[in-house]
């Protein structure tokens, strides 16, 4: 397990010490974060890595899940894709059920803390401000929020105004609500095995393993096989750069393999990519890091070419390899990418085509933005700064004004 | 002489739920937020990008550009001298009146394309001590080679605008214990107009300069 301290060698002792001094400050409260499942899914994912971060720079940190059947995470995954903007049906019948599950909940889940932390919808309505008098509760919306069905909205916004301040991961999920609204990104651990340091021997394997060459330039997407990543428009921008440079694509991502949708995206891939021997469709099973890492850090450039984005973190941590980036200007790729000094941003196949062909023949430039972007990823999306942004968070709500002395 | 006690601050961001589609909208708003709105949409790229200046050097002007294409709008908002600047309210008149007079002399305006809006976002900034402190010149510029670039921006930009000091830390420190010429030669300089990580070089190299006299 990763201490504190061992970040220290990335980010530099005065980070971490900053950490600690914060954490300081927050002596004697007790924080309970809650949310659906303990493994499985991104939320999960940042919260093993983060509380024991959490814990080590002294802080009284809990993690507790809902207690819920299929029944209720059935309801839940319409209330998710109703966030994305999808049109679901959810009948009184399920709204009383998802809020049986959380009543059911607050006896057996919740503690003595002075804050809790609710992640995602699913436990939102354990929120009881009547009968928990004097503590903090906060709201964090993982999901893409920028398109909400209004129903559904509504029917969240109810229990989202009863909290102390909800938080998001972009700007454009704001919106017009009783309570604070604070921006925290997502990021990356860096000493996770997606994006350590790797060996030449380590990265050499992976690329034998799959018979890819490792001296003909890479073009390379990682993403789920799902038609918003836009795979068939990646195939089509590598074939008007393949006219002219000789290169291989490299298309590797999960995705649950029985979801009809990646199997029919997989399948139209592999079918177009079938009579190219330089184009490697790479289905991974979801614990894939260390090769994925690898292919990231043999690359040459790196697309992103989502038509949607949530965050896009995927592109992080393509910078955090200090690799040249072409990604769409969609979701919250912008906030990663400045164009043409950290990565570039396109909008078009042909878009993507040319830069591609150009970052190929400027190393020196791609080089360039590369460096840029694994500064820029170093500055502002690493976990320690998530941990720092949290632990704001939590002192924000014990200080109401905008300038704070903590001394 | 008085020790300097070097401290730092780190913010938080707050959506305000507020946005902007076009020029007249962002008008609007800019007449209104909170001036810590202003202050953030004006010096946030300063830290994001520590290593190097991009374009636009505030989120108005970079969306003008961008999202609204107003080339020319974007450019007299992005040159805006900053540094000229030691109150906030001073500097949203300056934008409203560019904007103002952008659109008595224009009429047609478009929205921007749906997904580009503008964001309006403020911060709260929580200030911190560091150990580092300096009780002569030579223990100050140690200690500038070793804060966070965090507590090095603190002391150069929040303490003139958003705390109203009306200078830098650095530059008052400096004269009020003998170095007059040294602090005076660093309040002239622009910090706008570099990165953080260059203008702490050149700071240092005022001093070891100074020393060497």
């Amino acid at each position: 397990m990763k201490l504190i301290k061992d970040y220290s060698q990335i980010v530099g002792k005065e980070i971490i010490d900053e950490l600690y001094l914060v954490a300081d400050k927050l002596k004697g409260k007790k924080i309970q974060n809650i949310n659906s499942t303990l493994s499985g899914g991104g939320v999960a994912e940042i919260l093993s890595r983060m509380i024991p971060l959490m814990k080590d720079l002294g802080l009284d940190v809990g993690w507790d899940v809902l207690d819920a059947d299929n029944k209720f995470f059935e309801i839940t995954k319409k209330i998710h894709n109703a966030l994305h903007g999808l049109g679901v049906d959810i009948n009184e019948e399920e709204y009383d059920y998802f809020l049986q599950v959380n009543k059911a909940n607050k006896d057996k889940i919740l503690d003595q803390s002075d804050i809790v932390y609710i992640h995602d919808p699913q436990p939102i309505a354990l929120i009881d401000q009547d009968r928990d008098q004097g503590k903090k509760w906060l709201w964090r919306c993982h999901v893409d929020f920028s398109k909400p069905k209004e129903n559904v909205w509504e029917f969240l916004k109810a229990f989202i105004k009863k909290y102390q301040a909800a938080v998001f991961s972009a700007p454009a999920f704001a919106r017009f609500l009783d309570c604070r609204q604070i921006l925290i990104s997502p990021s990356i651990d860096p000493l996770s095995d997606k994006n350590r340091n790797l060996e030449k021997r380590e990265i050499d394997f992976v690329l034998e393993k799959y018979g890819i060459d490792p001296d003909k330039p890479i073009i390379t997407q990682i993403s789920r096989f799902d038609h918003l990543k836009d795979p068939l428009g990646v195939i089509e921008s590598y074939r008007l750069v393949k006219k002219y440079i000789d290169c291989q694509l490299i298309l590797a991502g999960g995705g649950a393999s029985d979801d009809p949708q990646t199997a029919e995206v997989l399948k139209e891939a592999e079918n177009l990519a079938s009579a190219d021997k330089d184009i490697f469709v790479l289905h991974l099973p979801s614990q894939s890091n260390l090769e994925i890492n690898a292919l990231q850090r043999a690359s040459t450039v790196i697309l992103q070419k989502s038509l949607k984005e949530g965050f896009g973190l995927t592109v992080c941590e393509a910078l955090w390899k200090q690799k040249p980036v072409i990604a769409s200007a969609v979701g919250g790729i912008p906030l990663q990418i400045a164009h043409k000094y950290s990565g570039i941003l396109t909008y078009t196949t042909e878009g993507t085509a040319y830069w591609i062909k150009q970052l190929i023949q400027e190393p020196e430039y791609a080089k360039r933005l590369g460096d840029h972007g694994k500064k820029h990823v170093a500055n502002n999306f690493l976990i320690t700064r998530q941990i720092q942004d949290y632990l704001l968070l939590f002192l924000s709500l014990y200080n109401k004004s905008d300038i704070v002395d903590l001394g | 002489m008085n020790p300097f006690i070097f401290r730092t601050r780190i913010n938080q961001i707050e959506l305000l739920g507020k946005r902007a589609k076009n020029l007249e909208e962002l008008l609007i708003e800019i007449k209104q937020i909170s001036s810590a709105s202003i202050y953030h949409h004006t010096h946030r790229f300063l830290e994001q990008h520590i290593f190097f200046s991009p374009e636009h050097p505030n989120d108005f002007s970079y969306w003008i550009t961008t999202s609204l294409g107003l080339k020319q709008l974007g450019e007299i908002i992005a040159s805006v001298e900053m540094f000229e600047f030691k109150d906030i309210e001073l500097l949203r008149n300056k934008f409203v009146e560019i904007i103002q007079k952008y659109l008595l002399d224009n009429s047609s305006l478009r929205n921007c394309i749906p997904g580009e809006e503008f964001h309006f976002m403020s911060s709260k900034m929580f200030i911190l001590s560091t150990p580092f402190q300096a009780h002569n010149l030579e223990d100050f510029l140690n200690c500038l080679k070793k804060i966070t670039i965090h507590s090095f921006y603190f002391h150069m930009f929040e303490a003139k605008m958003r705390l109203q000091k009306g200078e830098n830390d650095f530059s008052r420190w400096l004269k009020d214990n003998g170095f007059r010429q040294l602090g005076e030669q660093i309040s002239y300089l622009d910090p706008y107009t570099h990165t953080l990580e260059g203008l702490r070089k050149k700071i240092i190299n005022l001093i070891e300069n100074y020393q060497k006299r």
